[in-house]
């Protein structure tokens, strides 16, 4: 869509081989977490979670100081032939927001998934923190790969950790939600390898900066470009291919709904940002981007009114993820301006510290949820009175992360939809504008509809509220509080997401 | 009309009628058998390509492996079969989604004859580099030289399948043993094969992985040649399952991923690159990793089929 995207800048950077670094952790620690098993996969995954944080602080260090993006050809083996690992802006903000969210929710998960005693190893932490470390691999695959096929082996990742993280709790219902995820997820993963394989038969290679300079707009491309974006739709749960989210979302662990809602589905909205802006930079996509922010508009009005109507908190959450998933898509026609201005720069830095703000905010929002179900024995929204007394920490946590949803200053929500606002307004595409400012409203019906209840005096029918422990309540907080605070990138010198698109660069440094 | 072009025009006809016969049986026991039958004709169709490599994996995965995973799917979901037959979805649907089927299926044809003719493709580029590898397979330095990453972390996406079937288990058999696999109806030919079958099954599959450095064949396919001699023993009722928290079987579960990923390492060092083989030693390398992996899925495989625990940890 931005021509002259995607360019290589420099091939063989030494700080390349922290990409490899950023899959090899979580890899190694997913082998030895389950190989040694019983008690000791909680303090593997601790560990290697921890030099992950370390791997991937650096990356986005290397690519602040040096202001270009990295690279690393595997095995020496150059494209087209071999595989290359790139990491832009995109990836590296991505890279560190996993970082964060997925260290957040070990530090969650260590009340709740701990071995029974030690040394003994029990179903669920064993299944929790194998699928932590690989679900780790996955993304990280997913924001570094330059080669559409390593990213379909990430997809396949991510698929084979997230679905079982849906039923980890073993119940009937959480295991229908997980078996309808899974037939979408590997629906998903069908459509997109066909694409790929198009996309080889006609140009000979998977490489996507070779691809992006070969890409003409003809049948076969976009026949691929058909195929692969219906299929990552369906994994994103885009209106209307959602249906499967809010009970798979909703029925899982805290901790787990947390990951997914935050992560999982910003795996797949990645690579359709990949496929768009830096596979099929060539393509008139005018029509296409319109299609899928009109998707996102529906998805964002369908889903703050469903979210509205339900009795229960885990299920508005999961809602709410469904309309912030559409704000994502409406970026695609904005950021695909013409000739890649201004406006498309502010575009696409705003859907990305969308994504990234929805993923903080959303985590420590199932957190909070998760340690009020748990105080409360039950989760329904009418029966939250009192809970604001009793948890107050956990309260703030979810209205904090509420705030950041709707976008109060200064929370990144607001510096993402000010600059999604800007970029409709001057690009004349007021309409979208108009589905922001609705979904905005909605949104803070449905987060005051609970902050309020919450509010309210306890009925004294109701069973007592039962202390929660403090680190998982801290640990949303912190999420929260960094949601809050991410609008205040507004004032960093350097647009991180920028770095690596030549064109957009240009006018985004400031 | 030549031989050649009469056995192809109806291996596709048998091929569309095996599609058929899978979508329209009512019930899962004839739709499982006209699928493994459909991937065996597909076997006959790369052969037919002259791309002896995936026949092999379509044989193995497609017709054997799938097949066995369906077969005991099937068998677990005898008691649900006649409320899912009465709950078949309504005909406008089934109509809607043929069409949607159809369209596909339409518009990837059409694509597919639009395309560039003689196709672009990395086999010249591929081959010319395999000296620098020592294999004489191209197919085996893509998998594991010029795209060993890929080959790595799909064997680590068996291994979650396999975490992802446990994490089914009733929690108060965690860390037992699966299921007995062994049939209840038993008679001497089921043992007797048992035991003939397993030494000359599993002479084969190292042969193909053996072979599958300089010719078709590979550690995919050998390893499960070697996990259904397993599956048959189990079958035969001449071994049960293991418990899954014993610590040799995490170990052989693990081992080929981990080595694979260790050789990878020492590449920075030694070879400059992660996953690079140092001169004069990529061939060694390239067949350790797939001893390594063989066992590692042989095992994965057998568990797989074997299902999550069902009994409680021995004491």
């Amino acid at each position: 869509m931005t021509p002259g995207a995607a360019v290589l800048p420099c091939a063989g950077d030494p700080a390349g081989a922290l990409l490899v670094l950023a899959i090899v952790l979580p890899t190694a620690g997913f082998l030895l977490a389950l190989s040694v098993g019983g008690g000791r996969a909680e303090r593997v995954a601790l560990l290697f979670l921890a030099g992950g944080f370390a791997v991937a602080i650096a990356i986005v260090a290397a690519i602040w100081r040096s202001g270009h993006a990295l690279s690393y050809a595997l095995g020496g083996w150059t494209p087209p032939l071999g595989i290359a690992l790139r990491a832009d802006g995109l990836s590296a903000v991505m890279a560190m927001t996993t970082a964060l969210v997925v260290g957040a929710v070990a530090l969650f998960g260590r009340q709740n998934f701990a071995a029974p005693a030690p040394g003994v190893e029990a179903r669920v932490p064993l299944s929790f923190w194998t699928l932590l470390l690989a679900v780790t691999t996955a993304l990280n695959l997913i924001w570094f790969a330059g080669d559409l096929f390593s990213l379909y082996v990430a997809l396949e990742l991510l698929t084979f950790t997230a679905v079982p993280l849906v039923c980890l709790d073993g119940r009937a219902d959480t295991l229908e939600a997980a078996l309808r995820y899974m037939l979408f997820a590997l629906m998903g993963s069908v459509l997109y390898l066909l694409g790929t394989a198009l996309l080889y038969s006609a140009y000979g290679t998977l490489d996507i900066a070779l691809l992006s300079e070969r890409v003409r707009p003809e049948p076969a491309v976009w026949t691929a470009a058909a195929l692969m974006t219906a299929g990552l739709v369906a994994k994103t749960a885009l209106f209307p291919l959602h249906l499967w989210l809010p009970p798979a979302h909703a029925g899982a662990p805290p901790a787990a709904s947390a990951l997914l809602s935050a992560l999982v589905v910003k795996g797949s909205f990645f690579l359709l940002v990949r496929l768009w802006f830096d596979v099929l930079p060539g393509l008139p996509s005018r029509a296409p981007a319109e299609l899928l922010a009109a998707l996102g508009a529906a998805a964002v009005l369908m889903g703050s009114v469903l979210a509205l109507r339900q009795a229960r908190l885990k299920l508005l959450i999961a809602y709410s993820t469904v309309a912030q998933i559409g704000y994502l898509f409406l970026m695609f026609p904005l950021a695909s301006g013409p000739a890649g201005g201004p406006v498309a720069a502010g575009a696409l830095t705003g859907g990305m510290l969308q994504a990234v703000s929805h993923a903080t905010a959303k985590a420590a929002m199932f957190m909070a949820a998760g340690v009020m179900a748990g105080a409360l024995g039950h989760d329904r929204i009418a029966g939250l009175a009192g809970t604001a007394r009793a948890l107050p920490m956990s309260m703030f946590a979810f209205g904090l992360g509420g705030a950041a949803l709707i976008g109060l200053p200064p929370s990144g929500g607001f510096l993402a939809k000010w600059l999604l606002l800007t970029a409709s307004v001057q690009s004349g595409q007021w309409w979208w504008a108009a589905v922001m400012l609705t979904g905005g409203l909605f949104t803070c019906g449905y987060v005051f509809m609970v902050v309020g209840r919450a509010m309210g005096e306890k009925d004294a029918s109701e069973p007592r509220i039962i202390a929660a422990p403090i680190t998982g309540q801290a640990v949303a907080l912190a999420l929260a509080v960094i949601s809050m605070l991410l609008g205040l990138a507004a004032l960093a010198p350097l647009d991180l997401v920028l770095v690596g698109r030549p064109t957009l660069a240009v006018v985004a440094c400031r | 009309m030549t031989f050649a072009l009469a056995f192809d025009c109806g291996l596709a006809v048998l091929i569309l009628a095996m599609a058929i016969w899978t979508i329209a049986a009512r019930t899962t026991f004839p739709a499982v058998v006209g699928f493994v039958a459909y991937g065996l004709l597909l076997t006959l169709v790369w052969m037919r390509l002259a791309a002896p490599d995936v026949a092999l994996t379509e044989a193995a995965i497609g017709g054997g492996l799938t097949g066995v995973l369906l077969l005991g799917a099937t068998s677990r979901l005898r008691a649900t079969e006649p409320p899912a037959v009465s709950e078949r979805p309504s005909v406008p649907f089934r109509l809607a989604v043929a069409g949607l089927c159809t369209l596909l299926s339409a518009a990837i044809a059409a694509v597919v004859l639009l395309l560039p003719d003689p196709a672009p493709t990395l086999a010249p580029e591929a081959a010319a580099k395999l000296s620098l590898t020592g294999v004489g397979n191209a197919v085996t330095a893509v998998l594991l030289a010029y795209r060993a990453l890929d080959t790595l972390l799909e064997s680590a996406v068996l291994l979650l399948a396999l975490v992802g079937v446990w994490s089914l288990a009733p929690d108060r058999f965690w860390g037992g043993a699966p299921r007995s696999l062994a049939l209840r109806h038993r008679d001497g030919s089921l043992s007797l094969l048992g035991q003939v079958l397993p030494p000359i099954g599993i002479v084969l599959g190292v042969y193909i992985v053996w072979v599958g450095a300089d010719a078709p064949g590979g550690k995919f396919q050998g390893a499960t040649i070697i996990g259904a001699m397993w599956v048959l023993t189990m079958m035969a009722g001449l071994q049960t399952p293991p418990e899954i928290s014993q610590a040799w079987v995490r170990v052989i579960l693990v081992a080929g991923a981990a080595f694979f990923l260790a050789v990878g390492i020492a590449g920075f060092w030694l070879a400059g690159a992660f996953l690079a083989y140092p001169t004069g030693f990529a061939k060694s390398l390239i067949v350790a990793i797939e001893v390594a992996l063989t066992l590692s899925v042989a095992a994965t495989l057998g568990l797989l089929v074997a299902g999550p625990p069902a009994r409680p940890v021995r004491t």
